[in-house]
């Protein structure tokens, strides 16, 4: 019975050196490398997303860099060092996590981690501490309110009402040009992107004399959306439109096809623009209208669309993660035009803009990318702002659905 | 009148010299052991708390984020509007209603049925707060931007754990905790000696609901920005309880025991094996539950009174007893 005991003691006391000593070995540091840390999502709800729009972006961007020899820093070529940490989709491990990257690991630049809610979380630490904050996965209408009270912040997905205005204004042109009738149904999850987008494009829609014969609300993680496909069917509407998320926007469609509900213009949410919207409804995609786009056309984003492929087996999708790499393209830039790793210099380089991105002539926070796009031929191009160069024609009307792969 | 005592005078005096030099904490390390610092208060608070109702009854609560996270809303609602301090006032009147509502509405459920319904708790709050952001204010999400700085916050946390150390020690000396440690060994027995079972269990879920409302409340200022999802997250219900079991949760300092290290492996996981922290946990879990099934405290008392035993007839006499 003692000895069971003083050895229980033991492994206790053994177990807790080896994690501890783990620790120390971590944390040593090495000289002569450009640190970048990052907490993101890696498990927990906000862990999809992340894995979607960010970490591929992040991990293909230090790689390109380190494979080159690193960033040209003044006379030196620095490699990067990367520190990242899993928030668990958690507020307060975001926290924490910045905490330890900016005074344990004291790295040179930290990265932002995925969501809106997550993003307003670690914004005040990062200004506190002189950190600039590249937000890219963050849509909030306070964006630029929250780029003035955080001088070096930079929203770069700007705010919902930006995306509801675009493509209400969109709309109207069709209605004008007598494609569309004046009847809109409008869904939208109840989470904050759903809410704020439908607030801004009840407003939008009605402002240009559309009659919105449906607008609701479908709970976060609904299972249930065949009846609201079935009641929206029986109400003449040529515009559906769903501010949704991933897991809705894949049911609505898949709803909408079984039932056969096809209206003129059927506009989805957040997940439309992703690859797995593609591979899992093959052609049925064919004229789906979401937020986002992409110029395939573009040399810039075509190598981008295969450099991804190539890296992280997978497509990119063609909304947050273009401008992501856009806003990572600019930052190695940034560093290199300082020509110092001070924090101070780059951050005041950020600031300038300027930068050449395969978004063209960039500064994060820029709204120069597509905020309506459509699904033509296996690929999603940008259809508005419709006078941006290279804006696509809509497919219209919207195929017919075709029968289940 | 017992208050005077020197039994009392002693533990109280101590406790107030450990606050006194943990304030001071601050001036000492960086902001990042003050955010540790910070997430051990919090969880020493809402162990304590959730131990104060649970331990005595045996009444397992998941509904520990229910009440965390409608301070948290409190704030989010308020806090542009009133003054911090009364702010605080509001969301522990918020916590002490519902406290009360849950309280008399479900404590005559026994059993695995209590469990069941706070957990249940938690996301009809949740939906209901999501119904109402949707429906009637249009904003889902709200900001949170107060001049609440790390250290104000890791103060106030400091403050409330002080009570809160200070009401459980009163009340484990009181009728009432008497009472309440007599409803826990047995409800049929308390209800012959005359004690008023129902509201007894009240009284204290609310207490140990307002420390929970508090907390919440004091911690929404670090997050900027607030939704149902983050406020009425479950996981942090999981998480006190885990805690509160390990270190022990029938004595008034027991919870703590649990909280310091689960917070210091936490952390050491996460910063150590990101890739690896759901895993590793499970197995630390594991070894827990094999090499402490009676947790911290029961370490301690194994090792520290063995003689006691030996002359208690009962093994598993009630570990709470010497601590009046």
């Amino acid at each position: 019975m003692q000895i069971s005991a003083k050895l229980r003691l033991a492994t206790i006391a053994a177990a807790t050196t080896a994690v501890m000593s783990t620790a120390t070995l971590f944390g040593a540091n090495a000289q002569e490398t450009y640190r970048i840390g990052y907490a993101i999502s890696k498990t927990g709800p906000a862990a999809p997303g992340a894995a979607t729009s960010t970490i591929p972006n992040y991990e293909m961007w230090v790689k390109e860099i380190n494979d080159a020899g690193g960033l040209q820093v003044g006379d030196k070529k620095l490699p990067i060092e990367v520190v990242e940490y899993d928030d668990r989709s958690s507020s307060e491990e975001a926290v924490r996590a910045i905490e330890r990257l900016i005074n344990q690991d004291k790295v040179d630049f930290i990265l932002s981690p995925w969501g809106t809610g997550l993003n307003l979380a670690v914004a005040p630490i990062l200004d506190r501490a002189g950190y600039a904050h590249l937000a890219g996965t963050a849509v909030t209408d306070k964006a630029p309110q929250l780029a003035k009270r955080w001088t070096n912040s930079y929203w770069l997905l700007g705010t919902g009402e930006q995306y509801a205005v675009e493509l209400a204004k969109f709309l109207e042109g069709l209605k004008a040009d007598g494609k569309i009738n004046d009847k809109v149904a409008m869904i939208a999850v109840a989470d904050g992107f759903g809410i704020e987008l439908s607030k801004a494009g009840r407003e939008a829609l009605e402002d240009r004399d559309f009659d919105l014969v449906y607008d609701k609300t479908y709970p976060l993680g609904s299972q249930d959306l065949a009846t609201i496909v079935n009641d929206i069917k029986a109400l003449g509407a040529d515009t559906f439109v769903a501010f949704s998320y991933p897991p809705g926007t894949l049911g609505l469609t898949e709803q909408s096809r079984v039932l056969d509900f096809n209206p003129k213009v059927f506009y989805a949410g957040v997940g439309t623009a992703f690859p797995l919207y593609k591979n899992r409804f093959g052609d049925n995609a064919e004229g789906v209208v979401s937020l986002g786009g992409a110029s395939e056309d573009d040399p810039k984003i075509a190598d981008y669309i295969k450099r991804h492929v190539e890296f992280a087996e997978r497509e990119p999708d063609r909304w947050a993660s273009i401008v992501n790499w856009a806003t990572l393209q600019s930052l190695q830039q940034a560093i290199e035009r300082a020509g110092t790793t001070d924090r101070e210099a780059i951050n005041a380089e950020l600031a300038k803009g300027g930068f050449d991105t395969i978004l063209g002539t960039y500064k994060p926070g820029d709204q120069t990318f597509w905020q309506v796009g459509q699904w033509q031929n296996g690929k999603f191009v940008g259809l508005a702002p419709t006078d941006m160069e290279g804006a696509a024609e809509l497919v219209f009307p919207k195929p017919e659905w075709k029968a289940a792969q | 009148m017992s208050m005077l005592k020197p039994d009392f005078i002693k533990p109280v005096g101590l406790g107030a010299v450990i606050f006194a030099a943990l304030a001071f904490m601050p001036t000492l390390v960086d902001s990042y052991y003050m955010s540790l610092a910070i997430s051990v208060v919090s969880f020493a608070i809402l162990a304590t708390a959730w131990s104060m109702f649970s331990g005595p009854t045996r009444y397992i609560s998941l509904a520990t984020v229910v009440f965390f996270g409608i301070g948290a809303y409190t704030v989010a609602v308020l806090g542009e509007v009133l003054p911090f301090p009364l702010v605080l006032v509001c969301a522990g009147l918020a916590g002490t209603v519902i406290a009360l509502l849950v309280g008399f509405s479900t404590l005559r459920l026994a059993g695995v049925y209590f469990v069941i319904f706070t957990f249940g708790l938690t996301e009809l709050v949740r939906q209901v707060v999501s119904w109402y952001e949707v429906n009637v204010t249009r904003e889902m999400g709200r900001y949170v931007f107060l001049d609440i700085t790390q250290n104000d916050i890791y103060w106030q946390l400091l403050a409330l754990f002080a009570v809160l150390l200070v009401t459980g020690f009163i009340l484990g000396r009181s009728r009432l905790g008497f009472a309440l440690r007599i409803i826990g060994e047995d409800e049929t027995v308390a209800k012959h000696c005359g004690i008023d079972v129902t509201r007894v269990k009240v009284a204290l879920f609310v207490l140990s609901a307002l420390f929970m409302t508090l907390t919440g409340a004091i911690m929404a200022p670090r997050w900027t920005y607030i939704d149902p999802v983050i406020a009425f997250n479950p996981m942090l219900s999981f998480q006190v309880v885990i805690m509160a079991l390990l270190g022990g949760p029938r004595r008034l300092l027991g919870p703590l025991l649990g909280v310091i290290p689960l917070t210091l492996l936490f952390e050491v996981l996460t910063a150590s094996f990101p890739n690896h922290f759901s895993i590793l946990l499970g197995c630390v879990f594991m070894v827990i539950v094999y090499l402490l099934p009676g947790g911290v405290v029961g370490l301690y008392e194994k090792y520290r009174a063995p003689k006691k035993r030996v002359l208690a007839t009962d093994q598993n006499a009630e570990p709470g007893g010497n601590a009046a």
